[in-house]
């Protein structure tokens, strides 16, 4: 541990500075983003880099999010190592543009400070826009607070241009609650930082001795064969981001792992949570804990491979789930993570039982105190067999 | 004629090589044909110009139709300044 | 990549054209001219090809008929590609990992007029160093014929068609090299097939320019398909809309707008809007109303121009 963190510093940066930071490290060639909160200071940030010639890169200052994302498709067809960024509506703007990324095979990297959609307008934090994007075919992960986001963007670049992925990869942090809050963690050193990217392995696609065609008309006699490999790149990236996260762990002396565990191996509750509120998850298991329950948490860190190995092996020895999800999918059984768990341990493991809370919409604050009502809410509820519906926490009735 | 390869086997994110549209002829598109007299031809390349396909192959300053690809529109025959090319129907 | 010089003859263009035949555009087809041409008039370049009918046609799976590098992402976003594709190409060129070369954006008047309006004029106010070609066929071609910013006052077209009431499109043709022209870019130009040197010379001069920054042309490609004439009347069609001032030949270099084109006798509207359908009904007596809004435009249209090139430097 201690090697490994000689060749790293510490540092206080916000969640937005700090995947700039990375960015930086990253070298990458060129950036193209338009400013919306809660990411604008990402962008300000490697603008001021850029400007003051700490980063050597092409900086495109677009004029929309569907010409940002469309920039960065141009620029890594034609080799550059990109990075863009956005949140809510932007991320909504480029959504045509999300599909065109991840069907050219592109290794592009967005940082995604999550933010609520319209309307009504929200400029706070909630996962509407991440979970909008699942079926998009990018990699998706969420970093809990600055170190999370500063290690998974610089791991996202290796994933991405890994040869057997060549996927854009996306990762999301809570908006204001991560992006605007300074802590400080551990970052790697830049010589570090080279050393585990290592040689570029994507080059330009665009060659004038090689002419290609990009983005062709592919019929019905095509399109399924093109979809069917892409879906196995995503499969290929479940190795690779095993690979990437040994390898990251080796250097850093942080491994991560796809769902986080806390208190979980003699646990009967999980309480299932993504970003921020997987931090105040824990406190209120620790207390809950001190009162005789035996309760864990399961943080998810990767959502998209979704990490079905590990989630069917974590998930399927509890009695009780409590899935807490900060989106609303309207008319749906229940929220996006629930299906996702669900159709991982059912029917097998008919045993273990469900239930799905809503919370924290547009910013709405969720404490400590509040998850441990959701945990006395939701075993009662399970334990009563009241589970069919997607229950409602923190919104006034 | 169309794709017929495995998704092991397509190309990388809707990619293929450039200039495989050489393998699509398009000849049965047309009903009636070019015909050059040479005679009457002074090889002032416009016909080669304009050919949209490019269905007129030129070699130097000498011009053949490319009877493969030409979908007849007829333009060489039209935009030919010595009316050295006619549109004859083709044969049913 | 140094400065192109204008050719003078046909023969001096390459003998075989990087676009190659086995493409599925229509017989005739004006923009098929023009992308050939594109091939024929510069050595080599990247085309960023937004949807269309060119894009459609040239690159059915596992067909392309482009033997130079080719990308196309979406319908409106290939002025942002084009940005994109410029800024890595120059970057990775200068340490040696690419080679740099011209980017040529590729779109309809459907892509440039509408959709993709916003993008270009982004990367028009960025200076990008690229190169904006529109095909104008007046349409949205592609997609069955439907109007256009581009549409000519009263064309019929699938969604504005020479129905009982309403004869047409009612409304002008957007000024694109206006809208252009005023992001002050180095060059900007319109051309169309008839005037084939004119346009090949346009076409390179616009790629020296994207050396320094953005360059736009405007070609005029007739639809016949979508103008319902003959086919092989591409090129007189083309010649019409120039000599009956339609569609006027100037370019604005530097900032100074210069006619290329003076017809010495203007040929009367009515033989063009003749001979194609989507125009013909334009000479019935109940539609004379909207012939005299078309004829009172071409000849505002063309003092406004003559009026601008004696303005001097204001663009």
């Amino acid at each position: 541990m201690a090697e490994a963190l000689s060749r790293q510093h510490r540092i206080a940066l916000t969640g937005n500075d700090a995947v700039a930071y990375a960015v930086k490290q990253a070298k990458v060639d060129v950036i193209s983003a338009y400013p919306i909160t809660p990411q604008t200071f990402v962008v300000e940030t490697l603008s001021r880099y850029v400007y003051d010639g700490e980063l050597d890169a092409k900086f495109i200052a677009v004029e929309s999010e569907h010409s940002a994302m469309s920039a960065v498709i141009g620029a890594a067809l034609a080799g550059a190592r990109v990075f863009t960024a956005t949140s809510s509506q932007g991320l909504a703007y480029m959504w045509e543009a999300l599909y065109a990324a991840s069907g050219l095979r592109l290794p592009i990297v967005m940082a995604l400070a999550a933010r609520a959609l319209s309307a009504p307008i929200n400029i706070h934090n909630d996962h509407s826009d991440f979970f909008g994007m699942r079926d998009a075919g990018w990699i998706m992960f969420n970093g809990e607070e600055a170190q999370e986001t500063y290690d998974l963007t610089i791991m996202a670049y290796k994933i991405a241009e890994d040869p057997r992925v060549l996927l854009p990869v996306v990762v999301s942090y809570d908006g204001f609650i991560v992006s605007h809050a300074i802590s400080d963690f551990y970052a790697l050193n830049d010589d570090l930082v080279e050393e585990f990217l290592g040689k570029r392995t994507t080059g330009p696609r665009i060659d004038p001795d090689n002419p290609r065609s990009f983005g062709v008309l592919a019929l019905q006699d095509s399109y399924f064969e093109f979809k069917r490999q892409q879906y196995e790149a995503m499969e290929n990236s479940r190795q690779v981001i095993q690979e990437v996260f040994k390898k990251y762990g080796e250097i850093s002396g942080r491994e991560y792992k796809p769902i986080k565990e806390y208190m979980t191996e003699d646990a009967e509750t999980c309480i299932v949570a993504m970003g921020s509120t997987v931090g105040t998850a824990r406190h209120a298991a620790k207390t809950l804990r001190e009162k005789g329950e035996k309760v864990g948490v399961a943080g998810i860190l990767q959502y998209r491979p979704w990490p079905t190995k590990e989630a069917e092996q974590l998930f399927s020895k509890f009695k009780r789930i409590i899935v807490m999800e900060k989106t609303i999918s309207p008319g749906a059984r229940a929220g996006p993570t629930y299906e996702d768990i669900a159709s991982t341990i059912y029917p097998k493991h008919s045993n273990v039982k469900m239930i799905d809370f809503t919370y924290g919409l547009g910013g709405r604050d969720i404490s400590v105190q509040g998850v441990i009502e959701i945990y006395k809410q939701g075993k009662e509820l399970i334990d009563k067999d009241k589970t069919d519906k997607v229950c409602f926490y923190g919104v006034r009735e | 004629m169309g794709a017929s390869v495995t998704w092991r086997e397509i190309d990388l994110g809707g990619s293929v090589a450039g200039g495989t549209s050489e393998k699509y002829k398009t000849g049965n598109w047309r009903v009636e044909r070019p015909v050059i007299d040479y005679g009457k031809c002074v090889k002032c390349l416009i016909c080669w110009l304009y050919c949209p396909e490019p269905a007129i192959i030129r070699k130097g300053n000498e011009v053949k139709i490319d009877y493969d690809y030409c979908k007849g529109c007829g333009i060489c025959a039209e935009e030919c300044p010595t009316k050295a090319i006619s549109m004859v129907p083709e044969e049913v | 990549m140094s400065k192109l010089e204008p050719i003078s003859k046909i023969s001096d263009l390459p003998e075989e054209p990087k676009l190659r035949p086995g493409h599925r555009l229509c017989a005739g087809c004006g923009p098929a001219i023009v992308a050939k041409i594109i091939t024929l008039a510069v050595p080599e370049a990247v085309i960023v090809n937004a949807t269309g009918c060119i894009e459609v046609s040239t690159t059915i799976y596992p067909y392309s008929a482009w033997k130079i590098p080719w990308v196309h992402v979406l319908f409106q976003n290939n002025a942002a590609v084009a940005s994109g594709i410029a800024a890595a190409l120059e970057k990775l060129s200068a340490e040696g990992r690419a080679r740099k070369i011209p980017v040529i954006a590729l779109g309809g008047d459907g892509s440039t007029f509408d959709i993709g309006l916003g993008a270009i004029s982004g990367a028009l106010e960025r200076f990008d160093k690229f190169v904006y070609i529109c095909y104008d066929n007046e349409s949205y071609a592609n997609t069955g014929l439907q109007r256009s910013g581009a549409t000519p006052l009263g064309s019929a077209t699938t969604t504005s068609p020479a129905g009982k009431v309403i004869p047409g499109k009612q409304e002008n043709k957007k000024d694109l090299i206006g809208i252009v022209a005023s992001h002050h870019i180095p060059y900007a130009a319109t051309a169309t097939l008839w005037l084939w040197r004119d346009m090949i010379n346009k076409i390179r001069k616009a790629v020296s320019y994207s050396e320094q920054g953005p360059a736009f042309l405007h070609i005029l490609a007739p639809c016949q398909f979508g103008w319902r004439y003959e086919p092989h009347l591409t090129i007189k069609i083309s010649r019409m809309a120039v000599e009956t001032r339609l569609f006027p030949i100037y370019e604005i270099e530097n900032g100074q707008l210069k006619i290329n084109f003076r017809v010495a006798k203007p040929a009367p509207v009515e033989e063009y809007l003749k001979i194609q359908r989507r125009t013909r009904h334009l000479l019935e007596p109940k539609n004379a109303e909207t012939l005299q809004r078309l004829k009172d435009w071409i000849e505002w249209n063309w003092q406004r121009l003559e009026n601008l090139e004696k303005a001097g430097r204001v663009f």
